[in-house]
């Protein structure tokens, strides 16, 4: 195994890939689209038309971005509140991607809106009719609370003797808080598309949609910490009992199950059998949905397939393919009547750009701090020794036995 | 105020569009940036109001659709906006903007029922853009510009009451109306009504259910606050129960050492 180089700035640890290099490239690629957008608006660097007011940047980083992020509050839900002790070891670096996934959406959002340097006037100005305004708020005070919660991990190497006790203390409190918003801002943004009802085609628009939308970001969620600490597998060598994986996307599965018997109670209660066979766009789009996203995941979960590590890995793409489809089917198919809309280049310089740059902070706090796996040691040793590379040498040797 | 077209008489003179865009300041060099495949030129950023041509079912009549905001009576652009940029006028009824409180966010455009707020999408910092029903001329008791501009009478406004009634007597007097005045009750009803000879689904009108879409988002969101708590609630409750948990079992282990000891 190679080990790569790392420079220790400050007494901060940066190692530097050549996917690092690229990933900075796009980075900076991205930063200069957004001066351009800021300062042009929309017209150079999205395809945005009245046809389609939401684009790429609403449908895939606002919308999917958040229901990924749900890994956080699904897996916090389970070790916090129902005692799930034994996935404790992923709650620290789903806690993680949720805020990383928070602050992308929120950076999505500001660059998304037309008048951004008036971002804080719903704050003051109450648009309590609209589901959008629960949305912001929630969005808002979550990504706060889980701030605040990572700050306990933070904390643990800077600022400890000062800051660590307290916000100990208040830990059980934030993470109460930080169930209830979460919870009631994923319905709410299913909650957004009730208004779009003589819009949206009707195998899409239910007034469950709420309840759809809280239950995929459950799902999505524990398919996302899975595929995550498969990442991290590879990256980091840091392992997680398969036993502790599958337990917790069976849990996911089952949230999914629900969601399947709530759809086919949809199809029978409004008679809608017709629209799913009648082999138009949306149909078709329909179809792929539910069998890639939703069917298909759920024969893998139930079969032996899933006592394998590939098994499970495909349900977990399978599942957050299938949810990212149905985000975008919502807001781009359903929707669809004339035109046709294909992301700008702009767009996706900026989209692929926020990924990158969740990727590169992920990756230096998860080697600076302690969040993957439950061993403070690790930190510990870190700082009374120099020599970085060996120590990882050896934890990565050690993890190997 | 309320306004009632009668679609079999206009002849397609643009005086109300021109009108419109000399009220408004609107740009008239803007060339149209929606144009759909029958050719009619839709809605924009310039254009808050137009008029579009119509060859009824048989290609035998010709017609005229003057397409503007509805202001309807339970508006879903307003109560889409969360920072109260766009305000149902109580007394007007106008469906008004006000771009300072305008965040942007174009959630408006997408809940509309008839698409019918544009967007500024080549300026700089773009704002929202739609028929205000000439709110300040209308708060003085004046017509709107395009009635004012209109010389065949297809365009009257007045009390809204006042003009279904009216709407209704022609209708009956007249056997070449359809009977159903677009705009009494659809989505919740609107202050611009429209009656015609022609079936309004030959005419480019959405065929819309009668229920406010607003309804939905209103049901939804008088739960929110109650199940919120229940949720918080329950999770506090089970949050409390597990600390004792704990805490029992800490107290317990202790009294085991202090045997052993």
């Amino acid at each position: 195994m190679k080990v790569y180089k790392c420079f220790r700035i400050l007494g901060w640890d940066f190692t530097i890939t050549p996917v690092r290099f690229v990933l900075t490239g796009l980075v900076a690629l991205m930063v200069a689209t957004v001066v351009l957008r800021l300062l042009t608006g929309f017209q150079y660097v999205t395809n945005l038309t009245d046809e389609t007011p939401w684009g790429m940047w609403i449908a895939f980083d606002v919308m999917c971005g958040v229901a990924l992020a749900g890994g956080g509050y699904s897996t916090a839900l389970l070790v916090s509140i129902f005692q799930y002790k034994e996935f404790h070891i992923v709650a620290r670096g789903a806690l993680l991607t949720s805020l990383l996934g928070y602050i992308l959406v929120m950076a999505g959002l500001f660059l998304d809106i037309g008048q951004w340097f008036n971002f804080w006037r719903p704050f003051v100005s109450w648009g309590y009719t609209s589901v959008l305004f629960e949305v912001f708020w929630c969005i808002s005070i979550y990504t706060t609370v889980l701030s605040i919660e990572f700050f306990e991990i933070i904390t643990e190497r800077i600022l400890r003797k000062k800051l660590h006790r307290y916000i100990v203390k208040i830990l059980p409190v934030l993470i109460v808080i930080g169930l209830i918003f979460p919870v009631m801002h994923q319905s709410s943004l299913g909650g957004l598309f009730l208004i779009m009802k003589e819009r949206m085609f009707p195998l899409w628009w239910s007034e469950f949609l709420p309840l759809y939308f809280l239950l995929s970001s459950f799902f999505i969620g524990s398919a996302m910490v899975t595929i995550e600490t498969t990442l991290a597998k590879t990256a980091y060598g840091h392992e997680i009992p398969h036993n502790i994986m599958l337990k917790l996307t069976r849990v996911g599965a089952g949230m999914m199950f629900v969601y399947l018997l709530l759809k086919l109670y949809d199809l029978f209660e409004k008679h809608e059998w017709n629209y799913v066979f009648q082999g138009t766009l949306q149909s078709n789009m329909y179809c792929v949905e539910m069998l890639f996203g939703i069917l298909i995941p759920l024969m893998i979960i139930v079969s032996p397939l899933s006592k394998k590590r590939g098994g499970l890995l495909t349900y977990a793409v399978l599942t957050v393919l299938g949810v990212i489809l149905n985000r975008l089917n919502c807001v781009f198919t359903s929707m669809y009547e004339s035109g046709s809309y294909f992301p700008g280049i702009g767009e996706i310089i900026v989209s692929v750009g926020l990924i990158s740059l969740g990727v590169l902070i992920y990756c230096f706090l998860v080697e600076n701090f302690n969040i993957l796996g439950n061993e403070r040691a690790v930190q510990i040793k870190i700082d009374k020794d120099k020599d970085i590379k060996n120590l990882i040498w050896a934890l990565l040797r050690t993890k190997r036995r | 105020m309320a306004v009632l077209v009668d679609i079999t008489k206009c002849i397609g003179c643009e005086g109300c569009t021109v009108a419109c865009k000399r009220y408004n300041n609107l740009n008239f060099k803007a060339k149209p940036r929606n144009v759909k495949d029958d050719g009619n030129v839709e809605l924009d950023d310039n254009r808050w109001t137009v008029i579009q041509k119509f060859h009824g079912e048989k290609n035998d009549k010709l017609r005229f659709v003057k397409k503007q905001c509805l202001h309807c009576k339970e508006p879903a652009c307003a109560s889409a906006c969360f920072s109260k940029a766009i305000q149902k006028d109580e007394k007007t009824g106008a469906v008004v903007y006000y771009p300072d409180l305008c965040v942007g966010c174009r959630y408006c455009l997408v809940a509309c029922p008839y698409s019918i707020p544009k967007y500024q999408w080549n300026e700089q910092f773009p704002q929202v853009s739609k028929c205000q029903m000439c709110s300040e001329r209308v708060s003085k008791g004046d017509a709107p510009a395009c009635v004012s501009a209109c010389t065949t009478g297809a365009l009257m406004s007045g009390d809204r009451d006042e003009l279904l009634k009216k709407a209704h007597e022609i209708i009956n007097s007249d056997s070449r109306y359809i009977n159903h005045i677009y705009g009494e009750y659809e989505v919740g009803g609107a202050e611009w009504l429209y009656i015609s000879d022609v079936p309004f689904e030959d005419l480019g009108f959405k065929d819309v259910s009668n229920v406010p879409v607003t309804s939905y988002t209103k049901s939804y969101l008088s739960k929110v606050p109650g199940l919120a708590a229940c949720w918080a609630l329950f999770l506090s409750g089970i949050a409390f129960y597990n600390y004792r948990v704990d805490k029992n079992r800490k107290s317990h282990d202790d009294d085991d050492q202090d045997k052993e000891g």
